[in-house]
């Protein structure tokens, strides 16, 4: 058997699978994205007064009690940490995972005293991504009341701009229905503008 | 359980098998060995390529040179990546200047997507460039994947062949499986992906000032980076504003596509498909699910179309699904049940995890909200039950049953759907010890597909069985042992253990996933999961070669009244329960120690 007759085989298909797969063809699909979707394959960005604020799929830290907050983020240093996303790796049954959950309870009942209905999950949780720009719809209605009164604003008004910001289950069935709180935000800073 | 939970996983299941029976049948068409529709329409680009590189496309080669042949790219492809990660602060497409790789995470990293794996010791967004994400991860994406379904067909030839002493040509078998399967899916896939809102572009990353400036605690570093710690030992922290947002970019929607399809699984970035740059809207998050199942589903319908006997690739496929799909109901209810931690907050009316209209409710902590419990759930079940190992909620943050399972999904050596090609042929190693185990019963010799099952086969298919069950076993044992292995531990307890148990089953089981939380990037974790990847690709695919090859030299024995059936019911549950009774034996202790003390602890209020 001459081992040798198969290293020349081996090395040209390598290099020349990998000009296929690892140049034409990344190329061809940023071609084809680039004219087709370019919004989408440049990240999605949301702009205010002509200028980048954000990205309408990457969440931002929200700590006013006139804004409304998004998923805690396990992110470091910073929350929501486009530059090292991942989640917070705590254990179910690691004491840190309550502590933390109790400390958001905390900073959520110091931002608004009076309200004492139970915190959605989604809000005590880190989310998986620590970039997550979504929360649940339970989690808008339980933040609806203070954004409100910090703002002057009244909860009907305020409740249709989550409306505006929801969407539902994708063709009715996949997924969950979400509140994108970056755009909410921006449509609520909108209204105070005017 | 919710409807919303059974409502997602029967639209998954229903849209996967419409796909399966044309991806089978395609599938057949591409590894024919004679001309057809198909090998036509690209049969310039093949010669061109085959002209160009010097291969002999009609050389019909026997099971050791195909084996060799394997080797010799595979290990050209591992040097490649190994080359580029180290070497790329030289090299173009860096945008963000990222150094040089260390020497055990880039070895590491080399074997991991050579080896179809893809465990990420590093973090995508902050470590590779442009260049070795496209021109070595990406590369192997598709590579590995070609690899594993060439020898998959090479074995099932075994079977169909009588008297021969060859099982096909793998230059030939990998360029079909990257030309014809692999790059046009991955092409639909990617614009899919892109048009739901994955980037795709050569960009930097782009600065944003944000919204609402805030504060946080940002850790003092000294002059040589290191962390700088209080009196108490807690890391120092100085208050700091932030007003920028770095949002990143690149070339993310090619490499994601194909990193489904070929169930490797590797993240372009940290979060994998957590991250919304990666996995967008529910919609996304569906084709990268059936994405992962489409191929090795699609291959049980060709062994069955290759082998003349379609009903032999619905039972292995009908396998699966049995096993697959009670786990998967586990999984998401265990998960939509909430963490049981979190019962007392529940109990006090501070916390509501209960599903409604308005939220998805159960344990959401590492779960994204566009996904919730169901499809995250689904994800976890999918992407550990086929070898892929990407995630798009963190693991090591799921319930302690919730958790159990896709670690048990693994250790069943990755065969309910399992890799691109390996997922298929480990499943027909656990089919020869079914049949074998039959045979003993009625004392018969046993035949599978009308060939002869003797001892070299046996011998082959029981060290392609328990190869990656001892890997787990052993590396485990290793990694509690030492300090440097314990040192990874983030969570304590009994899921500081499942963290270990986790990692090494993922790596022995080229899936790649991880409970996060453990710190693998270190010179001792970088080396044993290095091993433990090697050793379980290369020598179990060789073993099914030579199986193969054994029994492709083998006359076909007609159909007796004393042949078992491999067909029907009676077989579906032999072979289910032989997979699920090697799983249960060898990890039931080790499970025991880890998920299944955690639920014990957590349940009872610990």
């Amino acid at each position: 058997m001459r081992t040798f007759a198969l290293v020349r085989p081996a090395l040209s298909l390598l290099i020349l699978l990998t000009v296929v797969t690892g140049v034409a063809y990344p190329l061809a699909v940023t071609g084809l994205a680039q004219a087709l979707f370019p919004r989408q394959a440049n990240g999605s960005l949301v702009e205010r007064a002509g200028k980048p604020v954000g990205s309408s799929l990457i969440g931002q830290d929200f700590s006013d009690a006139k804004y409304f907050w998004a998923r805690p983020s396990a992110t470091a240093p910073m929350p929501d940490n486009g530059t090292a996303s991942g989640g917070s790796n705590l254990g179910p049954s690691n004491p840190a995972l309550t502590d933390a959950a109790r400390q958001r309870i905390a900073a959520l009942h110091a931002a608004d005293p009076g309200n004492t209905q139970p915190v959605p999950v989604d809000l005590v949780s880190a989310s998986g991504s620590g970039l997550d720009p979504e929360i649940s719809p339970a989690a808008a209605d339980y933040q609806l009341d203070r954004v409100a009164r910090s703002r002057g604003l009244s909860p009907q008004r305020v409740r249709e701009l989550i409306a505006a910001n929801t969407t539902g289950r994708q063709f009715g069935l996949l997924g969950e229905p979400r509140v994108n709180v970056l755009l909410l935000n921006l449509a609520l800073d909108r209204i105070v503008a005017h | 359980m919710t409807a919303n939970d059974f409502i997602q996983i029967g639209v998954f299941l229903a849209v996967l098998l419409l796909l399966l029976k044309p991806m089978g049948s395609y599938m057949s068409l591409v590894f024919a060995e004679t001309p057809n529709r198909v090998t036509r329409l690209g049969g310039g680009i093949e010669r061109l390529l085959y002209r160009l590189g010097g291969v002999r496309s009609d050389e019909d080669m026997g099971w050791k040179r195909y084996a060799l042949a394997m080797l010799l790219f595979n290990l050209f492809g591992l040097l490649l990546v190994y080359l580029l990660q180290r070497v790329q602060q030289w090299l173009p497409l860096n945008p963000q200047h990222f150094g040089n790789v260390s020497p055990d995470s880039a070895m590491n990293t080399a074997i991991s997507f050579a080896t179809n794996t893809n465990w990420q010791g590093y973090s995508g967004e902050t470590t590779m460039s442009y260049l070795t994400q496209m021109l070595g991860l990406a590369v192997q994406n598709f590579l590995s994947a070609a690899t594993g379904i060439a020898v998959l067909v090479a074995v099932v030839r075994g079977f169909v062949r009588r008297g021969a002493g060859a099982l096909g040509n793998f230059w030939v078998d990998l360029t079909r499986a990257t030309l014809y399967v692999l790059l046009p899916i991955s092409l639909v896939i990617a614009l899919l992906l892109v048009s739901q809102g994955v980037v795709q572009n050569f960009k930097p990353y782009v600065d944003v000032p944000v919204v609402q400036t805030t504060t946080y605690a940002n850790p003092v570093t000294d002059a040589a980076g290191n962390p700088v710690k209080d009196a108490s030992g807690n890391p120092e922290t100085r208050p700091a504003q932030l007003t920028t947002q770095t949002l990143p970019m690149g070339p993310a929607a090619s490499q994601v596509a194909i990193k489904m399809l070929g169930t490797n699984g590797g993240g372009f970035f940290n979060a994998n498909s957590a991250h919304p740059y990666e996995n967008p809207t529910p919609f996304s998050n569906f084709i990268e699910m059936l994405a992962i199942f489409l191929i090795p589903g699609g291959l049980c319908v060709m062994f069955g179309q290759m082998v003349g006997d379609r009903r032999q690739g619905w039972a292995i496929l009908a396998t699966m699904l049995v096993i697959f799909v009670p786990l998967t109901v586990g999984l998401v209810a265990a998960e939509q049940a909430g963490n049981p931690a979190l019962h007392s907050l529940v109990a006090q009316q501070a916390v509501d995890q209960h599903a409604s209209a308005l939220q998805a409710g159960g344990n959401m902590e590492g779960k994204e909200t566009r996904f919730g419990v169901a499809a995250s759930g689904l994800f976890a079940a999918i992407t550990t039950a086929a070898s892929c190992g990407a995630v798009n909620a963190m693991h090591d943050s799921l319930t302690p049953l919730g958790g159990l399972i896709p670690m048990w999904l693994m250790q069943l050596g990755e065969v309910i759907f399992g890799g691109v090609g390996s997922g298929l042929y480990g499943m027909l190693a656990f089919a020869v010890v079914a049949v074998f185990i039959a045979g003993l019963m009625v004392g018969r010799t046993p035949e599978y597909l009308g060939k002869k099952i003797e001892a070299f086969e046996m011998k082959m298919a029981s060290l392609a069985v328990l190869l990656p069950c001892a890997l787990v076993v052993i590396c485990t044992a290793i990694a509690v042992l030492l300090p440097a292995g314990v040192a990874g531990i983030a969570n304590p307890g009994a899921h500081g253990f499942s963290e270990i148990l986790y990692a090494v089953s993922s790596a022995s089981n080229n899936n790649g996933s991880a409970f996060g939380g453990l710190s693998a990037n270190t010179p001792f974790w970088n080396v044993l999961l290095g091993v433990c990847m090697f050793l379980a690709r290369f020598p179990l695919a060789i073993a099914m070669l030579a199986m193969a090859g054994a029994l492709a030299a083998k006359r076909h024995v007609p159909e007796s009244a004393g042949t078992l059936p491999t067909h029907t019911p009676l077989f579906v549950a032999l072979l289910a329960c032989v997979v699920i009774v090697v799983g249960a034996l060898t990890f039931l202790p080790a499970l025991a120690l880890g998920p299944i003390a955690e639920y014990l602890m957590s349940a009872t209020g610990h």
